[in-house]
């Protein structure tokens, strides 16, 4: 669920695409209640406000955890793609599957007329 | 008469093979093991049909004169990760709850051809996030064994795996899938004195297995001993073109070419797997591997993995990454849960559906996911994730440059109690550091029975073996089992 809109930049923590070398130490409490709202809502779960407060320190707690990875020099360093060298193959561009509405639509909590049905999206 | 519950894979399959006994005689003995063991709560759906027509068939067969298949007469036990056409596949969640694919993943159909019965689905982690059982929306499952203390506290099957790992412990089923992101096949192995393989990524195809973090998941066999898993694994491997990563290598015959001698092979012990606070029992149950592959042949050098440190918060990263993507997919429309509230729309429906059907662990991830790969932060956290993990992978490299395989133990304590660590997401994250670092570059690696702590409880040691070397991960995990001569079992108090 990679989202267009982050969260607002938090000051104080790395923002922005900032490659290479960063320096290791971390700044205070950065997870407050609004970025863990505002990520909630990328993610599409819904989240009460007593949630929020327990969420928030936990999430700051683990993302401060993993903020060592900063301390590693990775500036001539490729992420990886794949553990296993390993090739993406092609297949021939023919039809090789279809015509299964009804097991494409027999586990939808609610299906009529052959479609997925949805609360009325458009007025 | 023999208890056929007590007998492994190979022990059952030689045994229909023989006539010593019907596979029918089989299937109802474990049928009815997992019938009262109930307490256990290692199984969501039992599904006694599904084993009862499997051993139908392969007493048909051996009445007809026909070769039976390699696992006629097996019934095994299926983590419900897997999708299994017309049964419940739900990842322990609620959000699946009822969900019967119209499918059948290709790694429990490649099990079904091979003459394999279904004895049910077993309970796990939610979505395979976690580490002792406790995240299943079905309640945890009770590990057979318990501490020597006469107090009979909880304890964890471990986990993700934890239904796989405690049935098998508990004799019901001679074995079952599993599947491994960060150490779900392994962890729990060593927490209930079983044995368990993760291959290479790529051996398993991943299709109709459901998804948690796709660069990362692998299925796997746990099973009793050594040559069980070697059994299970070659049926449940090989390639598959449904599955983009899957490799295009035909699949060795692990069980025909196991061989305990370790001559010649080079045994590595990274110092960085040495890490503070290490229970000295651990530190002890390690030196006794040690000393079991020397006696094996093996010669044993010191190597260094530098990055190990960093393998758990990179995972941290990319698996919750992966995680928030894969899962974006339960939205209340096409399978599963809906929740939909009076007067709400859609984008309510989806996250009213999304808060009511997911636990609270599998929110946590995909809340990190979600922030990591949000606008700004993606290269700080995911980019530099994956480089992270390119340098694991190469640290990997080096050290087989000095040697063929690697010894650590499985997991740095033995099984926890329920609850013990639940309040606290990153002491229980801390349980996979042993089996993270293979995981990130792929590698094989497999968790043998080595011994019991002072409590009385199974430890496990974990060979580490370069991508594609699952016969010297089985056959160093051989020689250790020879040594080591585990034989303990739980007490039935279920």
């Amino acid at each position: 669920m990679r989202s267009d809109c982050g969260p607002d930049p938090v000051p104080h923590r790395r923002g922005g695409c900032n490659r290479g070398s960063r320096s290791a130490s971390r700044a205070a409490m950065s997870v407050d209640a609004a970025t863990v709202k505002k990520i909630a809502s990328l993610a599409r779960i819904a989240i009460t406000d007593e949630e929020v407060a327990k969420i928030a320190p936990e999430l700051d707690n683990i993302l401060g955890w993993i903020e060592q990875l900063g301390e590693v020099d990775t500036s001539s360093v490729e992420p990886m793609t794949a553990v296993i060298a390993n090739t993406l193959r092609l297949r021939d561009d023919v039809v090789t599957d279809g015509g299964k509405r009804d097991a494409v639509l027999a586990n939808a909590p609610q299906a009529e007329h052959g479609f997925f049905t949805v609360p009325k999206v458009i007025e | 008469m023999t208890n056929l519950i007590d007998l492994g894979v190979r022990e059952l399959r030689d045994g229909v093979r023989a006539g010593t006994f019907s596979a029918r005689e089989v299937a109802d003995s474990f049928i009815v093991a997992v019938s009262k063991a109930k307490q256990l709560n290692a199984f969501l759906v039992e599904t006694p049909d599904h084993a009862i027509a499997a051993a139908k068939e392969a007493d048909a067969a051996r009445a007809a004169g026909e070769t039976l298949k390699p696992l006629a007469g097996v019934p095994i036990g299926m983590k419900d990760l897997f999708c299994t056409k017309g049964v419940q596949s739900a990842a322990a969640s609620h959000i699946l709850e009822g969900f019967k694919p119209e499918y059948e993943s290709t790694v429990s159909q490649k099990l079904w051809d091979a003459g394999a019965g279904m004895l049910g689905k077993l309970n796990m982690d939610q979505f395979a996030m976690g580490s002792s059982n406790e995240t299943s929306y079905f309640g945890n499952v009770i590990s057979p064994w318990r501490r020597a203390d006469g107090g009979n506290a909880p304890l964890a099957p471990g986990g993700s795996s934890g239904g796989s790992s405690a049935s098998i412990a508990a004799r019901l089923c001679p074995a079952a899938t599993g599947t491994d992101t960060g150490g779900s096949i392994r962890q729990p192995a060593a927490f209930t004195g079983i044995a368990g393989i993760k291959p290479t990524y790529g051996r398993c195809s991943r299709w109709g297995i459901i998804a948690f973090a796709s660069s990362l998941d692998q299925a796997g066999p746990m099973a009793r001993d050594v040559r069980d898993c070697a059994i299970m694994l070659e049926a449940m491997s090989g390639f598959d073109a449904k599955d983009s990563t899957s490799l295009q290598l035909d699949v060795p015959k692990w069980e025909a070419g196991l061989n305990a001698s370790l001559a010649g092979k080079r045994i590595g012990i990274p110092k960085e797997y040495r890490v503070d606070g290490m229970p000295a029992e651990i530190e002890a149950l390690w030196q006794q591997g040690i000393d079991w592959v020397k006696d094996a042949g093996a010669e044993v050098v010191e190597v260094s993995l530098p990055h190990t440190k960093y393998a758990l918060p990179a995972y941290y990263i990319i698996a919750p990454a992966e995680a928030s993507s894969n899962l974006a997919r339960y939205d209340g429309v096409r399978y599963g849960l809906r929740d939909l509230p009076d007067g709400a729309n859609l984008q309510e429906m989806y996250a009213a559906t999304r808060a009511a059907g997911f636990g609270a662990e599998v929110k946590r991830r995909i809340l990190i996911g979600t922030y990591v790969l949000s606008a700004g932060f993606y290269d700080a956290y995911y980019t530099q994730a994956q480089k992270v993990r390119t340098l694991i992978a190469r640290d990997f490299d080096r050290a087989w440059e000095t040697c063929d395989l690697l010894l650590t133990p499985t997991a740095p304590s033995a099984a926890f109690a329920l609850g013990e660590k639940s309040a606290d997401p990153i002491a229980m994250y801390l349980n996979d550091v042993f089996t993270v670092p293979s995981s990130l570059a792929g590698l094989p690696a497999m968790s043998v029975p080595g011994g019991l702590d002072k409590s009385g409880l199974p430890l496990g040691l974990q060979v580490i073996g370069k991508a594609l070397d699952e016969q010297g991960v089985l056959d160093a995990c051989l020689a250790i089992e020879e040594r080591a001569g585990f034989k303990a079992r739980p007490d039935a108090w279920w």
